[in-house]
C-alpha cells in the first residue's frame, strides 16, 4: 500500500482538513435549520444558538403551510427541475452522439454553434423569450420554464457529452453494428451506461441553477398555480417588513429535494472525477 | 466458389485516397491474411468488407451477392476486434447471444450454439462472468466465440492477438488456426507480425500505401517475391539489399540476398567487418558492414565470430534477387 497514504499523522491531517471544509460549507444550512425552529426574537437575538424550551417555535413551518399553496409551489418546482434535468440530459446526449459519431456537412460548424450558447446568457433574450411565450400562449405554463431551461442548458451539456463520447471506442459500437443493433440501441444501451459520470455532471451542474431561479418564474410563469419554490418564498420577504420565520421555514424545506437529487447523482459524479485517474 | 470478391474498390476520406483499385478474391474456406506496414489501410480495407465503411467506388461481393448496400449485420460476416470490444453491460452468455437474439433465433438454437462454441474455446466455466472479471485471454476467446455463434459465411480478424502477451499470442495463434481447420470457414485476418502471417495464411495479401502488391501463398511470396517491398516484408531477419557493383563492377541493379542465404567463404564475394553478433544458440546472427553498407548473415549453428573481426561472405547467386530503380524484380 502507498506509504505516504497509509501513514496516520497524514491521514488525520488529511482528515481534519476535510471535516474542517465540511462544516465550514454546512454551516449557512445548519444555520438556517436551527432558527427555522425558533422564534422571531431568539433569531436575532442569539443566531446561532440551539431552540431551547423557551426559544422552540413552528410558526414559520405553520405561516408557509396557512399561506398560500405550499406544496404546489414545491411541486412545480420539482416537476420543472427534473422534466428539464431529463430534456437537457436526452436531447444533449442525443445531440453529442450525432456530433462525435457521424461525419456529416457542418459537424464543426454545428457544434460550434451549440457551444456559443455557454458564452451568451439565455436571460439576454428575456424579451424575445416572454414575446414568444405570449404568442404561443404557453405564458403562465410549466412548460415555458422547462423549454427556457432545456434551452439553457443544452449548450454545456452537448459541449460535455460530445468530449465523452468520442472517447467511446469505435470497436464497442462497430460490434453493436455488426451484431444487428439499431444506432438507437446502440446509444442507448452500449454508450449511454458508458458516459453515466458525465452525464451525472451535467445533472448537478444545471439542478441548482434551476431550482433555485427566480427570474424566470417571475416573468414567465407568476401566476398562483405555476409559481415555483423560490417566487413562492417571495411573499414573505416585503419591503417594509420580512418574516424571517416563514423565510428560514420555506428555506430549510427547499434544501431537502436538492439534497436528496444530490445523492443520487453524486456517486455518478464521484466515479466520473476518479474514472480517469484509476484507469 | 468464391466468399468474397473485391473489384476496383476505392475508398477515400475527403481528400485522402487511403484505398486504390484493390481487386482480390476469397476462395471458400481459405484463410486469407492481409499484411503490410502502419497505416497502408488495412483495417479501413477490413471495415469496409464488413460495411462498417461505404466503398467510394468499386463492387464487393460475398458469397456471389453484390453486399455494397447491405448493413453489416446482414452480410453474413463476424468480425473480431484488436481491443475486443466486449458489451460490458452483459455476461460471457449475453455477449454471445446478443446477435442471435437480434437475429430472432429460437431458445433452443442459441443454447446449442452457445454450447458449442464455448466448448471449443473452454469458455464453459467462465459464462456466468462479466468482461471486467476477465483476463485478457479469456476475453479475446470470448470476442472469438462471439464471432463463431453467428455461423458467418466469412470471420473477419483485425489483428486479435496484439494486445496479447507473448506466449499468449501464440497459443491462441494455434488455437485460431485449429478453429479454422474445424469450422472450414473463410477467414481474413489482418497483422503485421509476419509470422502469424507466415503460419496462418494460405494466401496472403500485402497492401502498401493502399495498393496491393502482391498476393500469393506464403512459400510463393518467400521465394518469388514481385518487388523489392515484399521481398524485405517477409522473412525474418529482413532480406539484404546492396547495390549489386559490390560484386560486380558495372552493374547497376539491387541486389537482395537472405540472411539465411548467406554463409562464411573465405573466397566469398563480400568482404566484412563484423559490427555486432547475435549468438542464439541454434544460430547465429552476424551483422556486419560492408562497403558501409549493412548486411546481416543467419549462419546456422554456433560460430567464433567476434565484433571488428573481418571476414568474407559467400552465397549461391541462385539464391540472389536483383531489383531495378523502381524497387521491380528484374533477371
Ligand atoms: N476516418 C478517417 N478519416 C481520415 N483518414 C482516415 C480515417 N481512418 C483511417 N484513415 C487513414 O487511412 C489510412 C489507413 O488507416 P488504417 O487504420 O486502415 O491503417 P492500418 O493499415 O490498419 O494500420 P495499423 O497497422 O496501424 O492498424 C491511415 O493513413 C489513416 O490515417
Ligand atoms: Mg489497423
Amino acid at each position: 500500500m502507498n506509504k505516504a497514504r497509509s501513514n496516520p499523522l497524514n491521514t488525520l491531517m488529511m482528515h481534519g482538513a476535510l471535516i474542517l471544509y465540511t462544516l465550514i460549507a454546512l454551516f449557512p444550512v445548519f444555520v438556517i435549520l436551527i432558527n427555522s425552529f425558533k422564534e422571531r426574537r431568539s433569531i436575532f437575538r442569539e443566531p446561532l444558538a440551539l431552540p431551547n424550551a423557551e426559544s422552540y417555535s413552528t410558526i414559520g413551518y405553520n405561516t408557509v403551510m396557512q399561506q398560500g399553496d405550499f406544496f404546489l409551489y414545491f411541486q412545480n418546482s420539482m416537476t420543472v427541475t427534473v422534466a428539464s434535468l431529463f430534456f437537457v440530459l436526452l436531447f444533449g446526449a442525443m445531440a453529442a452522439y450525432a456530433l462525435s459519431e457521424y461525419r456529416f456537412r457542418g459537424n464543426m460548424l454545428m457544434g460550434l454553434y451549440l457551444a456559443l450558447g455557454i458564452m451568451i446568457p439565455i436571460r439576454i433574450g428575456t424579451v424575445a423569450i416572454l414575446e414568444m411565450m405570449v404568442a404561443t400562449g404557453l405564458v403562465n405554463t410549466l412548460w415555458a420554464l422547462i423549454l427556457v431551461y432545456t434551452a439553457q442548458g443544452l449548450p454545456l451539456a452537448v459541449f460535455i457529452l460530445s468530449e465523452f463520447m468520442r472517447q467511446v471506442s469505435d470497436d464497442l459500437k462497430n460490434a453493436g453494428r455488426i451484431d444487428g443493433l439499431s444506432e438507437y440501441t446502440i446509444f442507448f444501451r452500449l454508450v449511454l451506461p458508458l458516459v453515466r459520470p458525465a452525464m451525472a455532471t451535467v445533472a448537478v451542474f444545471n439542478m441548482i441553477p434551476i431550482w433555485n431561479d427566480l427570474w424566470f418564474p417571475l416573468i414567465l410563469a407568476p401566476a398562483e398555480e405555476t409559481k415555483t419554490l423560490t417566487l413562492g418564498s417571495q411573499v414573505f420577504i416585503g419591503q417594509f417588513v420580512t418574516d424571517w420565520n416563514a423565510v428560514l421555514s420555506a428555506l430549510s424545506m427547499a434544501i431537502l429535494p436538492v439534497l436528496v437529487l444530490y445523492v443520487i447523482f453524486s456517486r455518478q459524479l464521484i466515479r466520473g472525477i476518479t474514472s480517469g485517474a484509476v484507469k | 466458389m468464391t466468399a468474397l470478391s473485391l473489384q476496383n474498390v476505392n475508398k477515400s476520406f475527403g481528400e485522402v485516397h487511403v484505398l486504390k483499385d484493390i481487386n482480390m478474391e476469397v476462395e471458400e474456406g481459405e484463410f486469407v491474411v492481409f499484411v503490410g506496414p502502419s497505416g497502408c489501410g488495412k483495417s479501413t480495407l477490413l471495415r469496409v468488407i464488413a460495411g462498417l465503411e461505404d466503398a467510394s467506388s468499386g463492387e464487393i461481393r460475398i458469397g456471389g451477392d453484390v453486399v455494397n448496400l447491405t448493413p453489416p449485420s446482414k452480410r453474413g460476416i463476424a468480425m473480431v476486434f484488436q481491443s475486443y470490444a466486449l458489451y460490458p453491460h452483459l455476461n460471457v452468455r449475453g455477449n454471445m447471444t446478443l446477435a442471435l437474439k437480434q437475429e430472432r433465433q429460437s431458445k433452443a438454437v442459441i443454447e446449442e450454439r452457445v454450447q458449442e462454441a464455448s466448448r471449443m474455446l473452454n469458455l464453459e466455466p467462465y459464462l456466468e462472468r462479466f468482461p471486467s472479471e476477465l483476463s485478457g485471454g479469456q476475453r479475446q476467446r470470448v470476442a472469438i466465440a462471439r464471432a463463431i455463434v453467428r455461423e458467418p459465411k466469412l470471420f473477419l480478424f483485425d489483428e486479435p492477438l496484439s494486445n496479447l502477451d507473448a506466449a499468449l499470442r501464440m497459443n491462441t495463434r494455434i488455437e485460431i488456426a485449429n478453429l479454422h481447420r474445424q469450422l472450414g470457414a473463410s477467414m481474413i485476418y489482418v497483422t503485421h507480425d509476419q509470422t502469424e502471417a507466415m503460419t496462418l495464411a494460405d494466401k496472403i495479401v500485402v497492401l502498401r500505401d493502399g495498393r496491393v502488391e502482391q498476393i500469393g501463398s506464403p512459400m510463393e511470396l518467400y521465394n518469388n517475391p514481385a518487388n523489392q517491398f515484399v521481398a524485405g516484408f517477409l522473412g525474418s531477419p529482413a532480406m539484404n539489399f546492396f547495390p549489386a557493383e559490390l560484386v560486380q563492377d558495372g552493374d547497376d541493379r539491387t541486389m537482395g540476398v537472405r540472411p539465411e542465404d548467406l554463409f562464411l567463404d573465405d573466397s566469398g564475394a563480400l568482404a566484412a567487418r563484423v559490427s555486432h553478433v547475435e549468438k542464439l544458440g541454434g544460430d547465429t546472427n552476424v551483422i556486419a558492414q560492408v562497403n558501409r553498407h549493412q548486411i546481416t548473415a543467419r549462419l546456422f549453428g554456433q560460430h567464433a565470430v567476434e565484433p571488428g573481426q573481418d571476414l568474407r561472405l559467400g552465397f549461391n547467386p541462385q539464391n540472389a534477387f536483383h531489383f531495378n530503380g523502381e524497387g521491380m524484380r528484374v533477371e
